[in-house]
């Protein structure tokens, strides 16, 4: 059993539980109050994940263990839309602050007919059924500690259902700030994005922080993709320094169904994006693209899961990050294919750029191939900037930072030119500049 | 402009060039040529200031000052270009960018202004015009999947843009067909200026017969062994290298 630090914490969270579950939306939907239920037992069984969980061996909670976080509070000022930095023009915008929905952030044009692009909280009290049907669906048995917290505790953000063959063309961007309080708080964000049969919808999440003292955001976000329908999903995780960010993606495809991911993530003191994807219909294809960049003490993990359930499905993954100064990364990539699930592809490759001696990234690609007609691959490599690039520029009188740069950015660009949503490359191109550019002196090391 | 005295440089723990003089003035082109092995790289890359090529004893000055002080950027801000024996591959970086990034880094060294994306590119355009460069080649990443010709031209061009001083070809003709060379030269030879100097390091008498020099000199077991005029080229192409190994020795 774990150690009594742990058990405390976890005591700590399962009690600060108990203080506000009167107050949290749904109090009056008795499935909802028992999910909820269900999810603080569950919680307080696993207890808060320590290193001996083989899933958790690689990221050390120990920092987040010792922080006594509080339920976040509504905020209801101090930001404003022009403070807000949106990453994409996009025509639809929730804005949720502390896990609360702030609608005068938010800005929702006129959705098709059949298209519902709403806040989780709102969906609760005008169309609890619709989200009583679809809630955890994407899920299925897989369970978590940290989403069963959310289970717990979820508050609200987006909630998006396409009735089937709604081409949802316009981009949904849902911005989550963590605004950190008199003393640390935590929230729990839940979006839900249900496209039914052959619709279609873009959805970019966007996490951001302000503030000095720590905060959690412990995310969860369920897509439940029907048949032939797709959905292009984003996430950009630039969260404040003192922040802690976990996150969990589930992902249900049906048959011939598409999911695009692409994550973005370079800010939080430490972060944990875990997605799991059920490609559970023939043809359902699935592509997973990511770009990381850390610094100074920062911690990133990204795991992956992707369950070829059935045969004649398709999968495709590339992470890329960049490491400096005495920044971590962590990277587990899971495919699975189950018995009979014949003529499946899955490639997976991981990719590492270390720009200091103190930059470490562990690496865990993972088959676990039961079928034996399958083509399946996997990757992982870490290595410096190429010496002999850096010297070819700086002999053309690309000064030494400068060509770093331009090489990182060559670097990431495979991946960042593959953002299915184009207007997403620019910005982010954008960011890595901006990051190469706040590098320390090569001269001084880090910070 | 450029005066190497008793050069002396290890790579690797191995000493390659062993007190090796060399005096550049404006307005000069000297070919350096020598067989294999000899120290011709080395001593390019000891110019251009590529880590891992040691100095021990000697000096070069450049336009008066200790140019083994400059780091690499700061050499080619002050007007040194090294043409590749092996242009390097970029995946990721187009040509253009590179370019650009290149000619408004030499631009700010040199205290003048950069470059706008017009002015840019409608100086771009007519330099590649003048090399037979096509415009596809610049929006691909440097050097990826370009065959040896594209590259040695491509090296032209990097030339041509940011106009250096002193220019070192390391093995320009390598790889290049007869039409390429000429291509090159042509390059090469409009650069030609009084306040300008060349030095071509080549193995082969080929390409002097298109840059012709003025002085020509032997490179062998890390020392200048033999200077001449350009008649100095054709009789080493007729004779070859081998009196050389025993002067080296």
């Amino acid at each position: 059993m774990a150690d009594p630090r742990t058990l405390r914490t976890t005591k700590h969270i399962v009690d600060r539980y108990a203080a506000v579950a009167d107050i949290l939306p749904g109090s009056d939907l008795p499935w909802l109050v028992g999910r909820r239920q269900a999810g603080i037992e569950r919680f307080r069984d696993a207890g808060l994940p320590t290193r001996k969980i083989e899933e958790w061996k690689y990221t050390n909670l120990e920092e987040l263990r010792r922080v006594a976080f509080e339920p976040a509070k509504p905020v209801v000022n101090g930001i404003s839309t022009g403070t807000l930095p949106t990453l994409v023009g996009a025509e639809h915008r929730l804005v949720f602050v502390n896990g609360h929905l702030r609608p005068d952030l938010c800005a929702i044009c006129m959705p098709p007919d059949g298209a519902t692009i709403t806040s989780l909280g709102k969906a609760l009290e005008s169309i609890p059924a619709l989200v009583e049907a679809h809630l955890g669906v994407a899920r299925g048995d897989e369970d978590a500690p940290f989403t069963a917290l959310n289970d717990a505790f979820l508050t609200d953000g987006l909630f998006l259902h396409l009735k089937p063959g709604v081409d949802l063309g316009s981009v949904i961007e849902v911005i989550h700030v963590s605004v950190g309080q008199s003393g640390p708080v935590f929230q729990h964000p839940r979006n839900l994005i249900v496209a039914e049969a052959g619709s279609h919808a873009t959805v970019l999440e966007h996490y951001i922080g302000f503030g000095q003292s720590p905060t959690l955001a412990n995310a969860a976000t369920e897509v439940v993709i029907g048949e032939g329908a797709g959905v292009r999903h984003c996430k950009v995780q630039a969260e404040a320094p003192e922040a802690f960010h976990i996150a969990m993606l589930d992902a249900h495809l049906a048959k011939n169904a598409a999911f695009d991911s692409f994550y973005f993530a370079s800010g939080a003191k430490l972060s944990r994006n875990e997605i799991r994807v059920t490609l559970d219909g023939e043809g359902a294809d699935c592509r997973l693209f990511g770009a990381y960049m850390m610094k100074d003490r920062q911690h990133a993990d990204h795991t992956t899961f992707i369950d070829h359930a059935k045969p004649h499905t398709t999968s495709r993954e590339v992470y890329k990050g960049v490491l400096d100064d005495k920044a971590r990364a962590v990277f587990q990539g899971l495919i699975l294919v189950r018995p009979d699930a014949q003529k499946i592809e899955g490639h997976q490759l991981n990719r590492t750029l270390l720009l200091s001696d103190g930059a470490e990234i562990d690496a865990k690609p993972e088959l676990k191939i039961f079928a034996d007609d399958v083509k399946c691959s996997h990757g992982a490599t870490a290595g410096e900037l190429d010496e002999e690039a850096l010297f070819y520029l700086r002999a053309r009188g690309i000064p030494e930072d400068e060509a770093r740069g331009l090489l990182v950015e060559a670097f990431l660009r495979e991946v960042i030119d593959g953002i299915a949503m184009a207007g997403l490359r620019e910005p982010l191109s954008d960011r890595v500049a901006r990051w190469m550019g706040t590098r320390p002196a090569l001269a001084g090391g880090g910070a | 402009m450029l005066e190497i005295k008793n050069l002396h440089a290890k790579v690797d723990g191995k000493e390659i060039l062993k007190g090796l003089d060399l005096h550049i003035r404006a307005g000069e082109v000297h070919a350096i040529m020598g067989p294999n092995g000899s120290g011709k790289s080395t001593l390019s890359y000891v110019l251009a200031g590529r880590a891992g090529y040691e100095v021990t004893e000697g000096s070069v000055t450049y336009k008066g000052r200790n140019l083994l002080d400059l780091e690499p950027e700061e050499r080619a801000g002050e007007g040194i270009f090294l043409a590749f024996q092996y242009p390097v591959e970029i995946p990721g970086v187009a040509s253009t960018t590179f370019l650009k990034h290149a000619l408004n880094a030499v631009l700010r060294h040199r205290g003048e202004e950069e470059l706008d994306a017009m002015a840019f590119v409608k100086m771009l355009r007519a330099k590649t015009k003048e090399l037979g460069i096509a415009d596809d080649m610049l929006k691909r990443p440097v050097n990826v999947g370009y065959s040896g010709g594209e590259k040695k031209r491509n090296e032209m061009l990097q030339m041509a843009v940011l106009e250096p001083t002193l220019a070192v070809l390391d093995e320009t003709d390598s790889g290049l067909d007869i039409d390429a060379l000429k291509v090159v030269a042509d390059g090469v030879n409009s650069l030609r200026a009084p306040d300008r100097a060349l030095l071509v390091i080549t193995h082969y008498q080929r390409l002097l017969d298109y840059i012709v020099p003025d002085y020509v000199h032997v490179l062998a077991g890390g020392r200048i062994v033999r200077s001449g005029g350009k008649e100095l080229a054709h009789e080493l192409e007729a004779k070859g290298y081998a009196e050389f190994a025993d002067a080296a020795a």
